[in-house]
């Protein structure tokens, strides 16, 4: 619809719309509150990067658990107690080396394993990340923060398919010999996506 | 569908608005929304290829405007319409004022025949289909020659899954394109990979 028609009705401001889905919702006996309190709680307390940190965590200090995550990133985290959505029939652990640098994306729309690596950041939803980084990564990583040497190949990973991606950083030098708990604590989600180093 | 979600290798965005940590929500509707279209899922009112490509149909000017949740809503909204559990009146009624949805759905299509079994480090060429509904080739591999590196397990084929059309389910490939391939002198070196479905795919002639 043209955006100059100013015959047509003004529209609903967002939290208007969110509020009609939730009265159309109740009118049919739902209780919207109660489903937006379990599931906030979730977003708050399950789908966050602690858990791919785990994951992190354990395969730097698990040589035979790494080799298992490498092979089957699915069954490697279910090990840990960790869940992916039915949908999500398969997850591919990419290694990050001296020389590789593995980044994560979805041009698409804005798929993530979620539940591993935590809800995605905005800006990786944003037109801006979707639009640029197969085609100029290493200017974008850079405005990101993330300079890498000449050497460095990237390997850019668009998720247009249910199976989901996450990326195994390299583990800072200074923490050799750390316990997996304080390990775990240095990762971020954004190392796990693949824009920044640790 | 060719459309304005299309994104990849798109020019003239400017840089990401980029802070490490940065937050998922913004706003408290985008906490609600999320948890509403979350049990939509999980009741299976409707499938991830369903939601994605009502996001999709969407008017192009509303798509490029919205923010992540905003198309988020538009797709749920959409969908409760077209499947009968609300009405766009209903809607705008409660929300008192307008409520934009996607434009109507296109047909889908099922499983192209003579699918082929690819192995790692097979060449492969993506078919220059072009299709009026869902589809999870983006444009910028259309007729594209790659590598295959693996193959997944089989999922629900979107082209399919997103119309209610019948088809079997099938592997995707993760296909490995060189950028400065696609876009010769006019990208940054690196390896690209994609997921794509064994329809889209035939062997590098």
């Amino acid at each position: 619809m043209p955006a100059h028609d100013v015959s047509q009705p003004t529209v609903a401001p967002l939290d208007a719309r969110v509020g009609a889905i939730e009265a159309a919702c109740e009118a049919r006996g739902m209780d919207p509150d109660a489903i937006v309190a379990e599931l906030a709680q979730h977003a708050d307390e399950q789908w966050l990067p602690r858990h791919g940190a785990r994951v992190v965590a354990k395969a730097w200090t698990d040589p035979e658990y790494r080799r298992r995550l490498l092979a089957d990133g699915r069954a490697a985290v279910t090990e840990l107690g960790l869940t992916l959505p039915v949908h999500h029939r398969h997850l591919v652990v990419l290694e990050n080396t001296p020389t590789v640098q593995n980044v994560i994306c979805c041009t698409l729309c804005s798929c993530t394993a979620f539940t591993i690596i935590g809800l995605p950041p905005d800006w990786y939803k944003d037109l801006e990340y979707r639009a640029r980084v197969v085609r100029e990564s290493r200017t974008v990583l850079r405005e990101m923060g993330l300079d890498l040497a000449p050497q460095v190949e990237i390997r850019v990973w668009d998720t247009t398919a249910d199976k989901r991606y996450m990326v195994l950083p390299e583990q800072p030098a200074a923490t050799l010999g750390w316990g997996e708990t304080a390990l775990a604590q240095i990762v971020t989600r954004d190392a796990m996506i693949g824009v920044a180093r640790l | 569908m060719d459309g304005i979600h299309d994104l990849g290798g798109r020019q003239g965005f400017g840089r990401i608005r980029y802070a490490p940590n940065a937050p998922a929500f913004h706003a408290p509707w985008e906490v609600r929304l999320n948890a509403l279209y979350s049990v939509a899922v999980k009741l299976g009112i409707f499938n991830m290829d369903e939601y994605r490509h009502a996001i999709e149909r969407m008017e192009p000017r509303h798509y490029l405007t919205a923010g992540y949740y905003e198309r988020t809503l538009t797709s749920l909204a959409t969908l409760g319409v077209e499947k009968g559990v609300w009405s766009s009146e209903e809607l705008e009624r409660r929300a008192g004022g307008r409520f934009p949805l996607a434009a109507p759905s296109a047909r889908g299509r099922t499983n192209v025949t003579g699918r082929e079994r690819f192995a790692a480090g097979d060449r492969v060429r993506v078919r220059s289909d072009h299709v009026p509904g869902h589809v999870r080739m983006p444009g910028y591999i259309r007729g594209k020659c790659g590598v295959v590196v693996s193959e997944s397990p089989a999922y629900p084929f979107p082209d399919a899954h997103a119309h209610a059309v019948a088809a079997v389910d099938e592997p995707t490939y993760d296909v490995r394109f060189e950028a400065t391939e696609r876009w010769p002198d006019c990208a940054d070196a690196a390896l690209v990979h994609v997921g794509v479905f064994q329809s889209y795919l035939e062997r590098e002639p």
